[in-house]
């Protein structure tokens, strides 16, 4: 075991505990940049969709995770954020500046929903959203003047100062840059007191009033920037698949986003890292594995769903902080090694809490 | 005048298809304070079973549906021994998303067991039409305005004279003091389960004429959700009620607009009802303090 001497009351705080701990994020970044140099392009375009996919988990983290907020309707943000981005970007706009904006629309429209949200709680909220996501994925199917309806949207190829990013290599680097710099941004702002103040909310939004967090600033702020990254990653798929159509962004997507949150351990960042690479991987899996499987069952379109659902209930059922979880576990394990418990992560189960009064 | 009646009648036959549904989010709401987001897949397994057999084993129709709503009614039970059982005491968010994973797998299993097809039921009923004027009715629509009363007389009957009933109601409104008053809870729970996979197997039954029957049709689970809490959730005549509001505004909006505003209206109606009457038509929950 390690024991790090605290000498302010701001190491508490501190990005990363001890030496050793920092060394090991600069050699996964080190790996990540030099990755394309040894990676095929395959493996490179899969990379660069668990980026974006990471970036639109870290949003859904940041309102789920972190302040307690359940959307199931995400897909909507990260709909909106593509063809806004898509939209403006054919029009003449910059890539530079067309990203960043439909990150500000997606994250105004973001306020208004969280605004609407203090008036609901827990499951309503969650539902509120859906319809919210039902509804954007119908006004993008029937509106083709703007979106090209059902027949598709054409984004054209990524391009800053007549710079092509299309090749697969260079749109890995951005989606990348994309990626430390939300992280960086994100790890910044859970220990400023923002978001230390999302979680006093998550964990009792009466003890969060009465040490004075203003639940409306709060809430609306959560919202804001959850739907703001999600509309960025929106943004940065919408190079990634370079057609948008409405089926593209269904119901099927935000539950999608929702697993990687809780399969990946909710409330860690960490748990966005493996909630994705869980989202981009099982697919693979599941392609390889049809070679083994009877036909009857490998042709069936209702694989991917069942595998998903699947796994989901298992992680609920016997392990609800996911992989990080599962992680923190294995690594206490071996710092303690004969002296680890395993009551340590004993959960707590409890009555039935009531939600209403009779 | 006829094209009025016409989709008033229209509506209100999918509004009792939505409202059945919603029956069933309610009654598994009040037993447990759990959301069963898995409900409109009860829904399609029920019209599927009834396929099942009535085509393929070319039973007669009568002993077909009920022996359907007693398969289904065994699966709703199998569901909480197995899985909803081990998630009591869950946070709310946890078992929400138990119920949407379920919804999933039972989806893929469908397809798998029955295939993507589109499937029909055939009934007695199936292409009778009466005739009033010019208004033109299936049968099948009657049909369906007419089960979801009976089976509102029969629920209510059950809750109100029956010991089982009885003891339902009392572990939904304080489940602490219905376990010291000796009622198996633990039971009770399971049977609630039972009883709402039972009606949603009805519910299949009586929207399958409507409809081709698909692995997919479970996705009105989710119009039935809107008409549950525009009804009030928690409300069993709510749920009744905000299932018919929906199918008739759904059928007027999409007769005067056109399908996309009418595929949305329910949406809109429950952000609506959310934002200024969160509690629904009829209220039935009170804000919990501190």
């Amino acid at each position: 075991m390690r024991f790090v001497l605290k000498t302010n009351y701001g190491r508490d705080i501190d990005i990363f505990k001890h030496r050793a701990h920092a060394s090991w994020y600069f050699l996964l970044i080190a790996a990540l940049l030099l990755a394309p140099l040894v990676l095929d392009v395959f493996y490179e375009k899969q990379l660069t969709e668990l980026f974006i996919w990471a970036i639109a988990g870290a949003g859904l983290m940041l309102l789920t995770g972190y302040s307690g907020l359940v959307s199931l309707g995400h897909v909507a943000f990260m709909a909106l954020g593509a063809y806004i981005h898509a939209i403006l970007y054919s029009r003449g706009w910059p890539l530079f500046l067309s990203i960043p904006t439909s990150a500000l629309i997606t994250g105004g429209i973001g306020v208004l929903i969280g605004v609407a949200s203090l008036r609901m709680t827990g499951i309503y909220l969650a539902i509120a959203t859906l319809a919210f996501a039902m509804i954007v994925e119908k006004v993008i199917a029937h509106w083709p003047a703007l979106t090209g309806g059902h027949s598709g949207f054409r984004v054209d190829d990524p391009a800053v100062f007549g710079y092509s990013l299309d090749s697969s290599t260079a749109y890995y680097y951005t989606c990348l840059t994309a990626l430390v710099l939300v992280f960086f941004g994100v790890i910044n702002l859970l220990r400023s007191p923002t978001g230390r103040s999302f979680i006093a909310v998550r964990d009792s939004e009466i003890s969060a009033q009465a040490m004075g967090v203003n639940l409306l600033q709060t809430k609306t702020l959560a919202f804001a920037l959850s739907a703001g990254l999600t509309g960025l990653a929106g943004a940065l798929y919408a190079h990634r698949i370079g057609f948008l159509f409405p089926d593209a962004f269904t119901i099927m997507t935000s539950i999608m986003l929702l697993m990687l949150v809780v399969v990946g351990g909710l409330g860690s960042l960490h748990g966005v890292i493996f909630g994705a690479f869980f989202i981009t991987i099982v697919p693979q899996i599941i392609a390889i594995a049809r070679d083994w499987l009877p036909t009857g069952i490998a042709q069936s379109g209702g694989l991917e769903p069942l595998v998903f659902g699947g796994v989901l209930i298992l992680f609920l059922m016997f392990e609800p902080l996911g992989i990080y979880g599962r992680w923190v576990k294995i690594r206490l394990f071996f710092s303690q090694f004969p002296l680890y418990r395993k009551k340590t992560f004993l959960r707590q189960k409890s009555y039935l809490k009531t939600e209403r009064v009779h | 005048m006829d094209t009025i009646l016409q989709l008033l009648l229209k509506g209100i036959s999918q509004g009792c298809v939505y409202g059945l549904i919603a029956l069933g989010f309610v009654l598994i709401y009040k037993a447990t304070e759990m959301i069963n987001f898995a409900q409109g897949e009860l829904m399609m397994i029920g019209a599927l079973i009834a396929v099942t057999f009535t085509e393929y084993l070319q039973w007669n129709y009568f002993v077909a549906v009920v022996l359907t709503v007693l398969a289904t009614g065994f699966i709703g039970l199998l569901l909480e021994r197995s899985l909803l059982r081990r998630m009591i005491g869950e946070p709310p968010f946890a078992v929400l998303m138990v119920t949407i994973g379920l919804g999933f797998v039972l989806r893929a299993l469908a397809g798998m067991i029955w295939g993507h097809d589109p499937q029909e039921l055939r009934t007695p009923y199936s292409d009778a039409v009466i005739s009033m004027g010019d208004v033109f009715v299936g049968v099948s629509n009657l049909v369906v305005i007419g089960g979801t009363i009976a089976l509102c007389i029969a629920l209510f009957l059950f809750f109100r004279y029956t010991r089982i009933g009885i003891a339902m109601q009392a572990s939904s409104q304080n489940q602490l003091a219905a376990y010291y008053l000796g009622i198996p809870v633990k039971r009770i729970v399971a049977f609630t389960w039972a009883l709402s996979a039972g009606i949603a197997a009805i519910a299949g039954i009586l929207f399958a004429p409507l409809t081709a029957i698909t692995p997919n049709i479970g996705f009105s689970g989710i119009k039935a959700f809107a008409a549950a809490i525009v009804g009030g959730f928690g409300s069993l005549p709510g749920a009744i009620i905000g299932g018919l509001a929906i199918g008739i505004v759904e059928q007027f909006m999409q007769y005067n607009f056109g399908k996309g505003l009418g595929d949305t209206s329910a949406y809109f109606m429950l952000l609506l009802m959310l934002l200024v009457r969160p509690s629904g038509l009829i209220a039935s929950t009170q804000k919990k303090k501190v």
